[in-house]
Parts: C-alpha cells; sequence; structure tokens
C-alpha cells in the first residue's frame, strides 16, 4: 500500500440559511481545494462525496455526480458515502483507500449539508432517523436525547453530582467558542459564558441549548494524492498515517460498555497502531462534540484521560493551545458547526492546516504539531478515526 | 434465512403487555429486543422467550424539543430499563410529571405497559413501545 497524502482543502463558512443551494457550495469548497492544491479540475480521477439529507432539505439525491459535472471532472467515478454524522470521516478513509491500493493518484473529497432549510421540526425529525426506527424512535427519541441519557448514566456510572458534571460540560461549549470567535470558517464567532450556558433553555434534560451543537448549512473539500504526487506538487504533505472504522446497533444493544462507546475504543486502536502511535503521540485533535457530553466521553475513550475525568481536562484548560492536549482548536461543531456530511472533511482539513502550521494569522495554531487525530461519531455508533501525521 | 423473532411479531406481542425476547441455545444469552443471531455469540439456534417485563431504570432524559409531528407529545421521559435478564431496552416513562423526574429516578423499579406509535410518513407502519410505571412509589 502506498502512502496517501492530503495535499489541499477548500471550506465555506458554516453558516445558518445560506443564501447558496447545496451543490453551489459543494462546488465552491472543491474548486477551492482544487486551486490550493494546484492542480486542475481535469487532473481529478475520482470523486467521493458526503451528503445525509440533501433528499430531504432540498430534494436532491445523487449530489455526487452533479458537483463532479458542476466543477469539470466529467466521467470521473463519483461515489456518495453515508454515515450520519461520521459521513465525511468515512468519506475520506474510503478514498484514502483507492490512491493507497495504486488505483488513483488525485482523488476529490467533498462534503456539504443544507440542514437549516429543512427547519428545526424537520432537521429534528431526520437527525432522529440515525437511531433504530423500530426500538427508539417510537418512543420519542431525538439526537439530543441520546446524549442527554448517556449524561445521565455517566454522571450515574461514575459517581459525579450532576452539577458538577453540567459546570464541566459548559467549560466545553465555552472552551468551543473560544475558538470559534477566531475561525473565519466557524458559525458561531463569539464567546459565551458557563453562567451562559447554565441559563440557556432546557432541550432535553440535562442538555440545555448550549450544550448541543447546531444545525448548519456549508461544504468541505480535501485533494487526496499519492506520495510521489503530493511530493511534487506541495513541500508540506500531509499524509494520513492511519485509520480505523467501528460500528453497533442501538444505544440500550451496547448496555454492557455503557457509558463508554465501545465502538470508538475498536476504531482509534486500530487507528493508532496503524500509525504507530498512541494517545500521548497527538499533538492536536478534532473530536466529535455534538454534544458537550460527547466531548468528555470520546477524550476519554481516545485515551486523553482515565474514564469518568475527562470534564477535569476542560475545567482547567488541558485542552486549549498550551495544554494536555489541544482539542476541538477550531471551535467543533459547537461552534464552528456541523453540517453533517461536511463534518468530517471538516476536521481534516482543520488538522491538516494545523500539520501545516498555516493557522498562526488566525491565533489558533498548536505550534509544532506533528501528529493529529480525527474523531467522527454517526448516529447510534458508528466511529471514524484517523492519524494525520507529517514528516 | 426466516426470522426467529421478527419486529411485527414482537411488537403485536409488546400491545398485548408481553415482552418477548430470544434465547441462545448455544451460549444461554438473551437478547431483547430480539436480533437475527444472538448479539453474544451469533449463533442463530435462538428460542423466543418471554420477558417478565421488570427492571430498574438506568437512564432518563425528559424531552421538550420534538420531532416533526409529535410536538404535543412533549414533554416526555424517555428511560432506558436494565430487564431483570439482564438487557436493556428504551421506553417512555408514564404515570409521573416529566418535569419532575430527576436522578433520583435511576435506580426505580419499574413495570412494562405498552403504547403504540402510529407512524408517520417515513414510517414503514405502527410501532409498539414499552411505556414503564414505577412499581413503587418514589
Ligand atoms: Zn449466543
Amino acid at each position: 500500500m502506498r502512502r496517501v497524502s492530503v495535499i489541499g482543502g477548500g471550506h465555506t463558512r458554516f453558516m445558518a440559511n445560506s443564501p447558496n443551494t447545496g451543490l453551489e457550495l459543494l462546488a465552491e469548497a472543491s474548486m477551492d481545494a482544487i486551486i490550493n492544491s494546484k492542480i486542475s479540475p481535469q487532473d481529478i480521477q475520482a470523486v467521493y462525496c458526503g451528503n445525509v439529507l440533501g433528499d430531504f432539505s432540498e430534494g436532491q439525491g445523487m449530489i455526487q455526480s452533479y458537483l463532479a459535472n458542476e466543477i469539470g471532472c466529467n466521467y470521473v467515478p463519483a461515489t456518495k458515502f453515508e454515515g450520519a454524522c461520521a459521513t465525511g470521516t468515512i468519506a475520506v478513509q474510503n478514498a484514502a483507500m483507492w490512491v493507497a491500493s495504486g488505483t488513483y493518484d488525485i482523488v476529490l473529497v467533498c462534503g456539504v449539508e443544507k440542514a437549516t432549510a429543512m427547519g428545526t421540526p424537520l432537521a429534528t425529525r431526520t437527525f432522529a432517523m440515525f437511531s433504530d426506527s423500530r426500538f427508539e424512535y417510537p418512543a420519542g427519541f431525538t439526537f439530543p436525547a441520546v446524549f442527554a441519557m448517556l449524561a445521565h448514566l455517566y454522571a450515574s456510572h461514575y459517581h459525579i453530582p450532576l452539577e458538577k458534571l453540567k459546570e464541566q460540560m459548559a467549560h466545553v461549549s465555552v472552551q468551543s467558542h473560544h475558538y470559534g470567535a477566531k475561525n473565519p470558517h466557524a458559525q458561531f464567532q463569539k464567546e459565551i459564558t458557563v453562567e451562559k450556558v447554565l441559563g440557556g433553555p432546557i432541550v432535553t434534560t440535562p442538555l440545555q441549548l448550549l450544550d448541543c451543537c447546531p444545525f448548519s448549512d456549508g461544504a468541505a473539500a480535501v485533494i487526496l494524492a499519492s506520495e510521489e504526487v503530493a511530493k511534487k506538487l506541495t513541500d508540506k504533505p500531509v499524509y494520513i498515517a492511519g485509520s480505523g472504522q467501528a460500528s453497533s446497533g442501538h444505544l440500550a444493544s451496547q448496555y454492557q460498555y455503557l457509558p463508554r462507546i465501545r465502538a470508538r475504543e475498536i476504531a482509534v486502536k486500530q487507528a493508532y497502531k496503524m500509525a504507530g502511535v498512541g494517545p500521548e503521540d497527538i499533538d492536536v485533535c478534532e473530536l466529535h462534540d455534538c454534544f458537550s457530553i460527547a466531548s468528555i466521553i470520546a477524550a476519554e475513550s481516545l485515551g486523553f484521560a482515565e474514564f469518568g475525568t475527562a470534564g477535569i481536562l476542560w475545567e482547567k484548560g488541558e485542552t486549549k493551545i498550551g495544554g494536555k492536549t489541544p482539542i476541538n482548536i477550531s471551535g467543533g461543531l459547537k461552534a464552528k458547526g456541523h453540517p453533517l456530511g461536511a463534518t468530517g472533511i471538516s476536521q481534516v482539513y482543520e488538522i491538516t492546516r494545523q500539520l501545516r502550521g498555516e493557522l498562526m494569522d488566525q491565533g489558533r495554531q498548536v505550534e509544532g504539531a506533528k501528529v493529529g487525530l480525527v474523531d467522527t461519531l454517526g448516529g447510534d455508533g458508528i466511529i471514524v478515526n484517523l492519524v494525520l501525521k507529517r514528516d | 434465512m426466516k426470522y426467529k423473532l421478527d419486529f411485527r411479531t414482537y411488537s403485536d406481542a409488546l400491545k398485548k403487555n408481553q415482552l418477548l425476547g430470544l434465547k441462545c441455545r448455544s451460549c444461554g444469552n438473551i437478547t431483547c429486543p430480539p436480533t437475527m443471531v444472538c448479539r453474544k455469540c451469533a449463533s442463530f439456534d435462538q428460542e423466543v422467550i418471554q420477558l417478565s417485563g421488570t427492571g430498574k431504570i438506568k437512564t432518563f432524559t425528559t424531552t421538550y424539543v420534538a420531532p416533526m409531528g409529535r410536538e404535543v407529545e412533549a414533554p416526555y421521559t424517555i428511560v432506558m430499563v436494565a430487564l431483570d435478564e439482564g438487557p436493556w431496552i428504551s421506553g417512555n416513562l408514564i404515570d409521573i410529571d416529566p418535569a419532575r423526574v430527576d436522578m433520583n429516578i435511576i435506580g426505580c423499579w419499574v413495570m412494562l405497559g405498552n403504547k403504540v406509535f402510529p407512524g408517520d410518513c417515513y414510517s414503514s407502519g405502527e410501532a409498539a413501545r414499552p411505556l414503564f410505571s414505577t412499581v413503587r412509589n418514589i
């Protein structure tokens, strides 16, 4: 297998109520990725696309084919992936295999969502489709409800007073907004306080509005290339050094492990092993903070803290630049936004820029970062992890 | 391969407050709600059994923002219950004001009833779900 490099990327601003169509957002991010990689659309040999709810939000299926045509990648194979919120990362992981295998030298991976076009009631309904339609949705499951139950279970399982946990969760959101304020692509570019989080309206107990990521519109894209091609096009190649993926059933079926997410522990172990690194080697991480409690649970599975203790990382600022493991320096899903199909690709874009040292101007560069981790969760339990490295 | 216990059969039994599950003849594991093969060892040599329908609340949430078409149901409380036989299942909690449900509910004993979700334009028909009520006053 050949080494696979991320040679460039593109990223629209994530926002609510984008005036552009999903296809336009996808084409803009994709062309930026092509231009930033110093290639032309004719160099793209295949397109891998992430889009989850285009049929509900715009009545548009099969967007990957229209995208290829839109940007002049005529007649190339165009494939779409779906894994709920993990969609984009699955697209990157699978695209990388085609390059690693030697089939293609240069491919485009792009993802998009226009979730806010649905409005909150339909968006809530469609996001609930990533729980079990037989055993969960009839009881009124929503996506926040899944993590709300995990939050209560976490407090009970580790004997942490709920008020204490809620405060730690608030610190997660506060940090995300702190860095989101510095990220020109972020949906929310303003600071918030712990008091503001704890004073917000309740979505589903114990989660309040600012514990939850927003519905978002936006697109992101990256170009993957073989090592040989990458070295010709950039003097700062970043490599996909490891990847892992695992799946699971509905939440109650995972009862022997909860509040731990077994799929994540399996996926990240694969990724670490393939890359020859461990959690202690990770200089910067983008993890799936769809809800504040999700960050705490994820950080433990990824090996950054003992089980039941990750809230302390955020409380003490260990997840900030200069801390033990900088996490979600992009603002994360919470502040940067969460356009499902684009989310994982946005995470890869962010880590690539961190490893290339390109974020100094934005005041959120983790200096000297060489190894980064991407963590994305879809629905009840698809997890994808990628380790990115520079030489 | 045909299902030993398909969803329609499971849901129809639940409508009569009967909770069906599967017991594995290879490893003894009980799976509920049902899956095609044993969740523990993947054997398909399973027999249909009726479970007690009683258990303990492990976690909960009271939901205020409901999905499209279910706004009138909010606020409602969702619970995950550890059945006496081991597996956890999800359902709703009734007989308690949702706004009053807090951490003290965890560990309470509950017994099973049911309510039918009639389905919406994205569902393949109706589906019964467990409706739990506490066995003792809290
Ligand atoms: Zn078995």
